[in-house]
């Protein structure tokens, strides 16, 4: 790429958006350093079984597919020409904003105890969204594991979670998991959403801009009839029963309020409970960097520019749409990065069809937002012996006792006075159950640091750059 | 309003420091309600450590008021389900020089405490792994504080302004005083409604300036920025004490704006060791710095080479109230009757508070203080012109 000093765009995630937004940058000239945390591309959607389980036809777990490979083509090809370099295993803990650059510092090795950085004139955020699950009775038991759990041990390790599964909770990723679990072979004893996607009707005409995604909706319904799945809507699992594991769940009709109707409960004998409350941004290296947050993700202009001169920030992190979403917002920012580092104005032209799709996407997503929510007073069933967060043993009696009892009436005051969300994973799983139950707002918490990083990292010599890009 | 809110006493702040001036008040029978315009212990208080440290002070009104407090603490924590409720641990400190030549240095400093009540054992370089196993080798020496002790801050406002027995009115910003005929303060306007009483004691902490302002008196509180660096949980027994390096001192007591730091390492109740803090003028700036708690965990991991290999998983960061003199006020304020002041405790005012919470009761009550005030009068700071 001739001799010249040139800029390098540092793309964090290699999921549809990271992907997307690194190849449409390269293909305009840009130096690109992908760094993700994974072992191989993908990230979330794309996730593949690990080379050496020695997989024969993993398209059989994914739809879309033919995407993946057209993309993973160009990006292979970039990778050979040396103009995309892709950072496999890298945790980024911290973005660092210099005078005119960044510095993304990493953490690699098997225990990520060593450092590694790359300095980079831009930064596209493309961390993906993580896994919401609301606390209920039971839900600590083995055999308890979110939805994207469920499916990620099929796409990536191909093993069941178990023989017998509910799926239960709400959001439309709960199809594809339900539809992956019964096409593996494994009996789903009931798929239980405590929305009512009927619904939906009220948003007829974006539904109708939205061909492709009612027909994917459709083929899992079908796929789950065909398998003779029972599905409930309007129900939500009570309670989770077993001593050393999970052994059943007791399901409940929800009335008209979201609360559980007396007398509905019916116990499903089952090994896995497969549950997720929809999925939330990973927000934490934006926010560290002092990127405004909109409610719970990265604010983006139409460029997918955040208000951080120098960040972009592209895919779940900025809300939750899913892959084809993630890929036209990837598209966008890179043709963005590309303009602003060559010094040209950037033509919307250029992307209009990704924009198209960006905002018929944006609206679908946004409806299906109005429908798809846990009952509303899913709190008033988590007994007091509930543990809510697991990291430091907390109870939801604990919790309100520390808003009844001791004043606490924010998310930080009940974490500092029950260590709730203190622990290792920071209240990234236990935050919204702990607000809930505390009947406080779940704001994002500040959490300088997006991974645990040793103390001697973070002691050791800021200008190490072993990896300064080409 | 309907039903008139009234006490004896209104606490504005739900700190460490208003708990503490609403147990003591409340104790000597006068009826208290504690207003704050967020939770308990959202400001300050819950944004610190729990260091309650007589070692770090020099001779002087400071230092007699944190022996003062210590001894109140002994008490709290010997009230039944109250020192555990708290996590307070009297587990001593230790302050360590990196060469034999600070150990004369700090000799020095540490007869001058000894002639105030100040327990100081001198410790030999060849002692140091006696007392903490894993401290670095080749220190100097140092010296062990037996009265140095800890608690968890936002347990400890949250415990006691409990135990007190307070009305807390947390969610209620005070936006205005109420004053008499006679232009004494007669209560708090809230966006919540008034509350009316004939005394209102200013515990904002950071916001004393603020607050005193809405009562027409100046007082030219300030925030010094503080980072702490938490670790994960590390086994009981890594750190035992609270260990600084004497440099700590100085540090304390300087007048630079600039970013400065020693690190005091402590282990929790619960597991995590925390390392804190910096010390910078930066107003209220939240942005995190990577500077700042690279300087802390380097301080750290050079006291404590195990540590190079444990995580930090969080730092958080918070605003000490301090004044030019470094010396909080305590007492009634005579440009203005009625309010009483108890902030400005800078990076002390875990260990501070209940000692300041006594004497502000003593005020109330009209009992002579056991402490002289003069040195924490709220009106020495020379006087700027204040917008009636
Ligand atoms: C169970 C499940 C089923 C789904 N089914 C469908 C479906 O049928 N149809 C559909 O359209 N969508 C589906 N989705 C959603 C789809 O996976 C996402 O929309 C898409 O993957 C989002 O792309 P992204 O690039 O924003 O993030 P991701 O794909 O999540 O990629 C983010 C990447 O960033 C990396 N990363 C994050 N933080 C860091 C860090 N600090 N350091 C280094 N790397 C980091 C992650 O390891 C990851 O590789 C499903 C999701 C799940 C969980
Ligand atoms: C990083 C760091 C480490 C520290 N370590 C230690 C230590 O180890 N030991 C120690 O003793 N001290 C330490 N400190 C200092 C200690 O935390 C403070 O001195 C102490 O918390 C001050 O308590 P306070 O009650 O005066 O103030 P705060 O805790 O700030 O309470 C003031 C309250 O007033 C409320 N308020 C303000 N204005 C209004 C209004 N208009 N209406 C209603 N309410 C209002 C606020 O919401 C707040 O809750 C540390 C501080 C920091 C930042």
């Amino acid at each position: 790429m001739g001799g010249t000093e040139q800029h390098t765009l540092v793309v964090i995630g290699a999921g549809p958006a990271g992907i997307a937004a690194a190849l449409a940058a390269a293909d305009a000239g840009v130096r690109v350093t992908i760094v993700d945390s994974a072992p191989q591309a993908g990230g979330q959607f794309y996730r593949r079984p690990a080379a050496g389980l020695g997989a024969r036809r993993p398209q059989a777990l994914h739809h879309a597919w033919g995407t993946w490979e057209s993309l993973n083509a160009r990006l292979q090809a970039h990778i050979a020409a040396d103009r995309i370099r892709h950072l496999t295993d890298h945790h980024v803990w911290f973005v660092e904003r210099l005078e005119t650059a960044f510095t993304v510092h990493a953490l690699v090795g098997p225990e990520q105890t060593d450092p590694d950085t790359v300095t980079a004139d831009a930064v596209v955020l493309a961390t993906g969204g993580y896994e919401k699950v609301l606390p209920f009775p039971g839900w600590t038991l083995p055999g308890v594991v979110t939805a994207g759990g469920a499916q990620a041990m099929l796409k990536g390790g191909l093993v069941l979670p178990g023989r017998t599964v509910v799926v239960a909770g709400t959001g439309p990723l709960l199809m594809p998991v339900a539809a992956g679990l019964a096409a593996a072979g494994a009996t789903i004893a009931a798929y239980i959403e405590s929305a009512d996607p009927k619904s939906l009707v009220r948003h007829a005409s974006t539904l109708a801009r939205n061909p492709a995604k009612l027909a994917e909706g459709a083929q899992y319904g079908a796929a789950l009839a065909r398998h003779g799945v029972p599905v409930r809507m309007r129900h939500t699992v009570v309670r989770a029963h077993g001593t050393a594991r999970l052994e059943a769940v007791t399901v409940a009709a929800l009335d008209a309020e979201g609360r559980i109707r007396p007398g509905t409960g019916r116990r499903i004998a089952c090994d896995t409970l497969a549950v997720g409350h929809g999925m939330l941004p990973h927000t934490d290296l934006a926010e560290t960097l002092g990127c405004a947050l909109d409610g719970v993700r990265v604010a983006v202009d139409a460029e997918q520019r955040t208000d951080v001169p120098g960040i972009w920030a592209a895919g779940e992190a900025t809300g939750i749409g899913g892959a084809v979403l993630s890929l036209a917002e990837g598209e966008i920012a890179g043709h963005s990065v590309a303009a602003q580092l060559q010094g040209t104005d950037p033509d919307p032209r250029g992307w209009s069809a990704a924009a198209k799709t960006r905002s018929r996407l944006r609206a679908f997503f946004a409806a299906i937002d109005t429908v798809y929510a846990p009952p509303a007073h899913w709190p008033e069933s988590v007994t007091d012996e509930t543990v809510l967060c697991r990291c430091e043993e907390v109870t939801a009696g604990e919790i309100r006792e520390a808003v009844e009892g001791l004043g606490a009436g924010d998310l930080r005051t009940v974490k500092l006075l029950t260590r709730a969300g203190m622990g290792w994973c920071q209240g990234r799983i236990c935050a919204p159950g702990v607000a809930g139950v505390a009947g406080c707002p779940a704001d994002t918490a500040r959490r300088p640091f997006a991974r645990p990083v040793p103390l001697g990292v973070l002691a050791g010599p800021a200008d190490t750059e072993p990896n300064r890009h080409h | 309003m309907s039903n008139r809110l009234t006490c004896d006493v209104v606490v504005v702040g739900a700190g460490m420091v208003g708990a503490a001036c609403a147990l003591y008040a409340a104790r000597s029978g006068l009826r208290v309600i504690v207003v704050d315009r967020g939770p308990v212990a959202g400001g300050t208080t819950g944004a610190g450590e729990g260091n309650l440290l007589v070692s770090d002070k020099e001779p002087g009104p400071e230092l007699s008021l944190a022996l003062y407090s210590g001894r109140l603490w002994q008490d709290v924590a010997a009230e039944p389900g109250l020192g555990e409720a708290i996590e307070f641990e009297p587990k001593g400190g230790l302050m360590v020089v990196s060469d034999p030549d600070g150990l004369h240095a700090l000799e020095t400093f540490a007869a001058g405490q000894r002639a105030e009540g100040v327990e100081a054992v001198p410790v030999a370089a060849d002692a140091l792994h006696g007392l903490e196993p894993h401290l670095a080798d080749g220190l100097g020496g140092g010296m062990y504080y037996p009265q140095d002790c800890q608690v968890m801050p936002t347990l400890a406002a949250a415990h006691l302004i409990r135990r007190s027995g307070a009305d807390l009115r947390t969610g209620r910003a005070v936006t205005g005083v109420l004053r008499g005929a006679d232009g004494r303060l007669t209560g708090v306007r809230t966006d919540g409604g008034d509350i009316h009483a004939p005394a209102v004691v200013n515990a904002t902490g950071t916001w004393g300036g603020e607050f005193a302002a809405l009562a027409g008196v100046h007082l030219p509180v300030l925030p010094r920025r503080g980072f702490v660096l938490v670790t994960e949980p590390l086994p009981a027994g890594t750190v035992r004490h609270k260990v600084y390096d004497a440099d700590y001192v100085a540090n304390v007591a300087s007048d630079s704006a600039a970013l400065q730091s020693s690190a005091v390492v402590e282990s929790t109740a619960a597991g995590p060791v925390l390392i804190g803090a910096t010390r910078e003028r930066v107003g209220f700036d939240r942005t995190f710095s990577l500077p700042a708690a690279r300087i802390l965990a380097a301080q750290a991991t050079a006291l404590f080479p195990v540590l190079g290999r444990a995580r930090a998983i969080r730092s958080y960061l918070g605003f000490r109230p301090y004044l030019p003199d470094h010396l909080p006020v305590i007492g009634p304020d005579a440009r203005l009757p009625g309010l009483y002041h108890a902030c400005g405790h800078e990076g002390a005012g875990i260990g501070l508070s209940l000692g300041t919470g006594q004497l502000i009761a003593q005020s109330l009550t009209g009992t002579t203080p056991d402490l002289d005030l003069a040195p924490f009068r709220p009106d020495r700071f020379p006087a700027e012109e204040v917008p009636r």
